[in-house]
């Protein structure tokens, strides 16, 4: 199995005539932590979107010499978007309801879910201390509570690549913290490879492995060392790049 | 009781019986798609697609041919056409269903008054006219209601998936575009179905109303259909006794019935908080 789990190759994406995204290019290794930074408009939800085909792009992705169809029919993504604002209130389903449409990612037509399906639901909240919250109805759970109900979803089928879609971002500051451990783990305990994106590049360095910073296009790629120790870097941040290395 | 012996007497009649089979079998079909369709906003689509059927029958009447026969093909391809328009101009969506649906009824009106002006037939499949259903549209409304009720369950899982998150069902290897014409397709069947029972006018509410009940007390999503499913068949079957009894036109019957389980449902949703 190569080393490599997405290769990324003068990736372009254009929304009307302004270029979102131009020619990014960068590898993911399995087992990486990569915390995508950037600010506002710099690219990074185009980015995850165009890797998870999800809008249209100008250039290469490969996953593990595959495309993605392949990549997800053998259900190895596990996706957290972002937060989704819009989760009705009244929306009819159970929080068990939506952990177990997680395993849809493995499952022909017709898609039948079985008493093992239930039970694996039941595992992965179990794990992430929501099993009490089973039979609530999704709508009436609060912001922590429905992210870590989306993230039983994303890992429910034991995927080797999560992608994180600013998942903190309506979160108070413990819940923030317990969330980011749960992801550390995944990633040091199981081996998961971690795709991150935040507007918050001050505490990604906390956890994250390498940094992608994007402004449309790469400007920086690499691990929180290299990028603390580049005169580049110093240029380009001035002294926001100490607050980004946060290796002090 | 007076009542109960009227309403006994009423189903020696063969043309009650007609009416309770394809009004029931019909119900069914609105109810399992009713539910997706409310959630997904696309509720006014129903509305558009109604609107094209009036066009759909007037054309049917004008070659002297089935209405549900002709109408079927031809609000099924405006079913494809709308949600083409939706899916392109996504701010515009509902401007896409006044489109076509505003086409349908000119092009309607102006069949209608070339073909000799507006004569009782067309009248009645703007309001509905369930007690004069034929042995061949109840076979029909049977069929096609077994058949949307077999590929709801089928793709069930599909819906589900896309109703909550279309973003992350994409993720998962679903076929969100076709799903999405499945249910179109599905949807312009069930309207096809209702012109004959509750009329072009009405037929959305009937697709609406009970979902939009169920909605207001359950918490899963299966029993959102199953609820919907008891609302819908109840009030046809109540609504057609109604109309019998009082004499009222039973289309507009049916569609009060179901406001009245949409207000009981309301206040007891409301209660349980």
């Amino acid at each position: 199995m190569p080393a490599e789990i997405i290769q990324i190759k003068n990736l372009s994406v254009k929304y009307g005539e302004i270029e979102a995204l131009s020619d990014v290019s960068f590898d993911i290794i399995s087992g990486d932590y990569v915390g995508i930074v950037g600010p506002n408009g710099s690219g990074k939800s185009t980015l995850i979107k165009s890797i998870l085909g999800l809008i249209p792009f100008e250039g290469k992705i490969i996953f593990q010499g595959e495309t993605l169809s392949d990549f997800i029919l053998k259900n190895n993504i596990g996706y957290l978007p972002q937060k989704m604002s819009f989760i009705d209130q009244r929306f009819p389903a159970t929080a068990m309801e939506i952990v177990v449409s997680g395993l849809y990612c493995q499952k022909k037509f017709p898609k039948r879910v079985t008493k093992n399906d239930y039970k694996s639901a039941g595992e992965i909240m179990e794990t992430l201390g929501i099993s009490g919250l089973a039979d609530r109805s999704i709508g009436k759970l609060s912001g922590g509570q429905q992210q870590r109900i989306l993230l039983a979803r994303a890992l429910i089928h034991s995927p080797r690549l999560l992608i994180l879609d600013e998942p903190t971002v309506a979160l108070d500051p413990q819940s923030r913290d317990t969330f980011a451990s749960i992801i550390k783990k995944l990633n040091t305990e199981h081996g998961v490879t971690i795709l991150l994106v935040s507007h918050d590049s001050g505490s990604m360095g906390k956890y994250a492995s390498k940094l992608l910073y994007l402004d449309r296009k790469v400007v920086f790629y690499g691990t929180f060392d290299n990028f603390c120790r580049s005169d580049e870097m110093t240029k380009y941040f001035g002294a926001d790049q100490h607050i980004i290395c946060h290796r002090h | 009781m007076e009542i109960f012996s009227q309403i006994y007497e009423s189903l020696q009649y063969v043309f009650v019986q007609r009416a309770i089979i394809a009004g029931c079998f019909m119900a069914l079909g609105c109810s399992f798609l009713g539910i997706f369709l409310v959630l997904r906003r696309f509720s006014l689509i129903g509305d558009g697609l109604a609107h094209v059927s009036f066009a759909t029958v007037a054309i049917a009447l004008l070659l002297q041919a089935q209405p549900m026969i002709v109408s079927i093909p031809l609000v099924a391809a405006a079913s494809l056409i709308i949600l083409s328009l939706n899916e392109k101009a996504k701010v515009y969506g509902d401007a896409a269903i006044g489109l076509v649906s505003s086409f349908g009824i000119a092009l309607g009106v102006i069949i209608a008054s070339t073909a000799g002006g507006f004569n009782v037939d067309l009248f009645s499949y703007l309001f509905g006219n369930i007690l004069s259903v034929s042995s061949s549209e109840v076979w029909l409304t049977v069929f096609i209601s077994l058949l949307v009720v077999l590929v709801t369950i089928l793709f069930y899982h599909d819906l589900f998936a896309i109703t909550f998150d279309e973003d992350y069902a994409h993720v998962s290897g679903i076929k969100v575009k076709t799903v999405n014409k499945i249910l179109i397709l599905l949807t312009s069947l069930i309207v096809v179905l209702g012109i004959k029972i509750v009329g072009t006018m009405l037929v959305s509410s009937l697709i609406i109303l009970p979902a939009v009940s169920a909605l207001q007390i359950v918490r899963s999503f299966k029993s959102a259909i199953a609820l919907a499913g008891i609302f819908a068949v109840a009030s046809v079957i109540i609504g057609i006794f109604i109309s019998y009894l009082l004499n009222y036109p039973s289309g507009a019957t049916i569609v009060m019935v179901n406001f009245i389980f949409f207000i009981g449902s309301f206040i007891s949703g409301n209660l349980k908080k």
